[in-house]
């Protein structure tokens, strides 16, 4: 594709590839309802050039999961009733796929205490992981309820 | 045909307890949930129209003032910029909810700083953005005008229907061995919903349609008709998913009203969003407050004296004020009362409605009061409260409808063990943390506003709603199907909820935490309409009909209710209005709030620990949803 050199990453889905699942909640890096995954790694799609990614594989919420094929994380936002606007949601989820491979990886966060160590899959280790996505409506217990569910799935 | 009912009298009976599909207050997953999970939920500015063109809208950069002129062609001559565009018709700020009329026009009048002043439209987005970026104002600057709630020059208004008074305040404090005298302070809130406000406009002919975001379309369908002088009639809103709304989109907005001028100018679609800085500028506010609360009280705790005076902030002109004392007239008793109102003119964004107006910083002001209260009598806080639960509103001396707040206050402090408060402060420690227990009350006024909704069971056993309610996070697309599928013998899935478009039957909309009853009222109309109508044709009485998992059963009959329609459709149109049960009864919702709060004694960092939240919402339509309105927004 060729596109302005202005146009953020976020602006190229949405208006040049029609790919409007990610969402512009605050165009400067606040929110998180743009996260997608490039190349594996989950990033704000509005703090980044479109011209800046040449090449790399983007993975957004429609890469995801679709209705009638849904992902484990994406059915358990439905069970544990994790949003109430769902403006957030697909940022929520594309994040939360890249966390729990960062939790796999044995990445530490903020609130890990032994950095060396493997990081528990608590609550706190979620909630501290998942800040960069904000969601409004407040169905962050929930949010963290539907990913420890997946998490401990996976790990089980 | 249609079912009508005028809220004037208590029912007296619960029809949806008679109903037998079991479906009401499940915790069921949300339907819509497949499609916002997968990103497939359209809103506003998902699905831009073939040739829409893009608009940014450009802010004042003063307080106060007139704007003489744009430097329109150094902006016109830029790639790709189509128009600058500044109407007479433009709108300074949203309109408050429920105007239903244009609020203030005339964009060149500035009023507070971040007023929007014109649009630049081009055909991308960047293109439109950098445009609005460089253009020049010249303005005429006014002379200072006040911006803060204590500025000695702004104009004080006192309305009088916002003033009341009962007995003596002051001399129930005089009199009084327990009293408080206290100011407290709130600041000023925004809504600040995930999807900022945004706007598609297409016109046909003399036909205008505009995909938004926006939480209550008639009214809206009404403003913006008003705002560019056509009539309503041209206009249909799309709003089937709203990204959050807490009171910033129930009136119509700038970017809407400047999309629609700009498409029609231009001949092409235009979408207008509003960027985040836009949503603190330009929407409104929840005002800031100044609250001087005295409480009298005798040597049991006892209440004898409320007063209750607000200081708020609104821009000239604005009718809207925070009614921050609104729950004080009736949580508590004590026959000498003062409410006091007062309204600084200030240019700033103006105030409106935002999340619970009025209790979200009047309970709270209110509460901590009755907390100090409590500390000067000794008295355990939920004891001092319960003590002084009025037995009817001891200010319009009616009675309440119902009343939970003496069992949401037991229920709370049972199950957060409130017995095992240390009342002394600073006696909880663990290590550098100080650790307490507080609680408040909750009230919220209830309120029912008129709404219309219709509902077909189709020839193939199935039903359709249809109204242009609301979904901004609340369930509405949950709940009204549970309704129709409890009324009508369906399991969910047989049911399909059409929102958010103003050529469906006109409801309440979103706001005032009064959709739900309003507009789950109009859809249960709607289904005994229907429920009437396969009476007629079972020739039974409405008593007799038993609806369940798409069957009709009648004495010893049970026959599918595709042979009873036998190839016809059933349509049945509900409509519900407030009547006099407003004035009768005092109507409110209670709960208490319950937190273990821990507070570093070394930096003054604050963690809530836990927190619990008891509250009497009514009847539980579907307890997932309700239960995470209850944990947020």
């Amino acid at each position: 594709m060729e596109t302005d050199t202005r146009t953020t990453l976020l602006d190229a889905l949405r208006n040049d590839l029609g790919l409007t699942g990610t969402k512009k909640g605050c165009d400067h890096g606040q929110c998180g309802a743009c996260t997608v995954l490039a190349d594996g790694r989950r990033i704000n799609s509005c703090l980044t050039l479109a011209c800046m990614h040449d090449g790399e594989e983007i993975v957004t919420i429609e890469g995801l999961g679709a209705p009638g094929r849904l992902s484990a994380l994406q059915r358990a936002f439905i069970h544990h009733d994790g949003f109430q606007c769902g403006y957030c949601t697909p940022g929520q989820i594309c994040s939360a796929s890249a966390m729990l491979g960062e939790i796999e990886a044995g990445w530490p966060s903020s609130v890990t205490a032994d950095v060396a160590g493997r990081p528990d899959l608590t609550a706190q280790e979620v909630s501290e992981r998942m800040s960069g996505n904000l969601c409004r409506c407040s169905a962050y217990p929930n949010i963290i309820e539907a990913i420890l569910d997946v998490a401990k799935a996976k790990g089980s | 045909m249609a079912a009508h009912h005028k809220m004037d009298d208590r029912v007296g009976r619960d029809r949806l307890e008679e109903m037998a599909q079991g479906v009401i207050g499940e915790p069921l997953d949300r339907p819509e949930g497949e499609l916002k999970v997968s990103g497939r939920a359209t809103y506003a500015m998902d699905g831009l129209p073939a040739g829409c063109r893009h608009g940014v809208l450009v802010r004042s950069t003063v307080a106060k003032g007139r704007l003489r002129a744009f430097d329109v062609d150094s902006v016109e001559r830029l790639p790709g910029v189509r128009a600058v565009i500044a109407d007479d018709r433009f709108i300074k700020n949203p309109a408050q909810g429920m105007a239903g009329k244009a609020p203030a026009q005339d964009t060149r009048e500035i009023l507070f700083f971040g007023q929007p002043v014109a649009l630049v439209v081009a055909d991308t987005f960047e293109q439109a953005r950098h445009g609005a970026q460089i253009l020049r104002q010249e303005v005429e600057r006014a002379e200072d005008a006040p911006v803060s709630l204590d500025d000695p020059t702004a104009q004080l208004d006192t309305p009088s229907n916002k003033q009341s008074s009962s007995g003596d305040i002051d001399a129930a404090m005089r009199a009084s061995p327990f009293t408080i005298d206290a100011t407290y302070t709130t600041p000023g809130h925004a809504s600040a919903a995930m999807e900022p406000h945004a706007s598609v406009a297409t016109w046909e002919d003399e036909r205008l349609t505009l995909q938004a975001s926006y939480q209550m379309l008639r009214y809206n369908r009404a403003e913006l008709a008003d705002a560019l002088g056509i009539e309503e009639d041209n206009v249909r809103l799309l709003a089937p998913y709203v990204g959050g709304g807490f009171g910033s989109k129930l009136g119509i907005a700038p970017e809407a009203v400047a999309a629609a001028i700009a498409s029609k100018e231009l001949g092409t679609p235009v979408g207008v969003a509003m960027t985040r800085q836009n949503e603190f500028e330009m929407v409104l506010r929840r005002s800031d407050t100044r609250q001087r609360i005295r409480l009298a009280a005798d040597e049991t705790g006892r209440l004898i004296g409320i007063g209750h005076d607000a200081l708020v902030t609104n821009l000239p002109g604005e009718k809207f004020s925070e009614p921050v004392t609104q729950a004080t007239p009736f949580l508590y008793c004590g026959d000498n009362r003062a409410i006091g109102h007062k309204i600084a003119r200030i240019h700033r964004t103006p105030s409106g409605s935002v999340r619970a107006p009025g209790e979200a910083v009047g309970v709270t002001a209110l509460e901590i009061a009755i907390d100090e209260l409590a500390a000067a009598c000794g008295i355990d806080p939920v004891e001092l409260r319960r003590r002084n639960i009025p037995d009817q509103d001891p200010s319009k001396e009616i009675p309440f409808s119902s009343h939970m707040l003496a069992k949401a206050l037991e229920t709370g402090a049972a199950r957060f063990g409130w017995s095992k408060r240390n009342a002394s402060p600073g006696e909880v420690r663990e290590g550098e943390w100080l650790i307490g227990l507080g609680m408040a009350s909750a009230a919220r006024v209830n309120m029912l506003i008129e709404s219309k909704a219709s509902v077909t069971l189709t020839k193939q056993g199935r039903a359709t709603i249809e109204t242009d309610m609301t979904d901004i996070g609340t369930g509405t697309y949950a709940i009204l199907g549970q309704v129709a599928a409890e009324m009508l013998g369906l399991p969910v899935t047989d049911v399909e909820t059409r929102l958010g478009d103003t050529n469906l039957p006109p409801a309440s909309g979103s706001g005032g935490s009064f959709g739900a009853a309003s507009n789950g009222t109009a859809v249960f109309l709607a289904c005994e309409e229907i429920r009437q109508q396969l009476c007629t044709k079972l020739d039974c009485n409405p008593e007799d009909l038993t609806l369940k998992d798409r069957h009709a059963v009648v004495g010893n009959r049970r026959i599918p209710v595709v042979d009873i329609l036998n190839g016809e459709d059933i349509r049945g149109e509900g409509h519900v209005e407030p009547g006099e049960a407003e004035d009768k009864v005092r109507q409110a919702t209670y709960g208490s709030y319950f937190a273990e709060v821990a507070v570093n004694s070394v930096t003054g960092e604050v963690r809530v620990r836990r927190m619990l939240g008891v509250f009497a919402a009514g009847r539980i339509l579907n307890a997932k949803t309700a239960r995470s309105q209850c944990l947020g927004e």
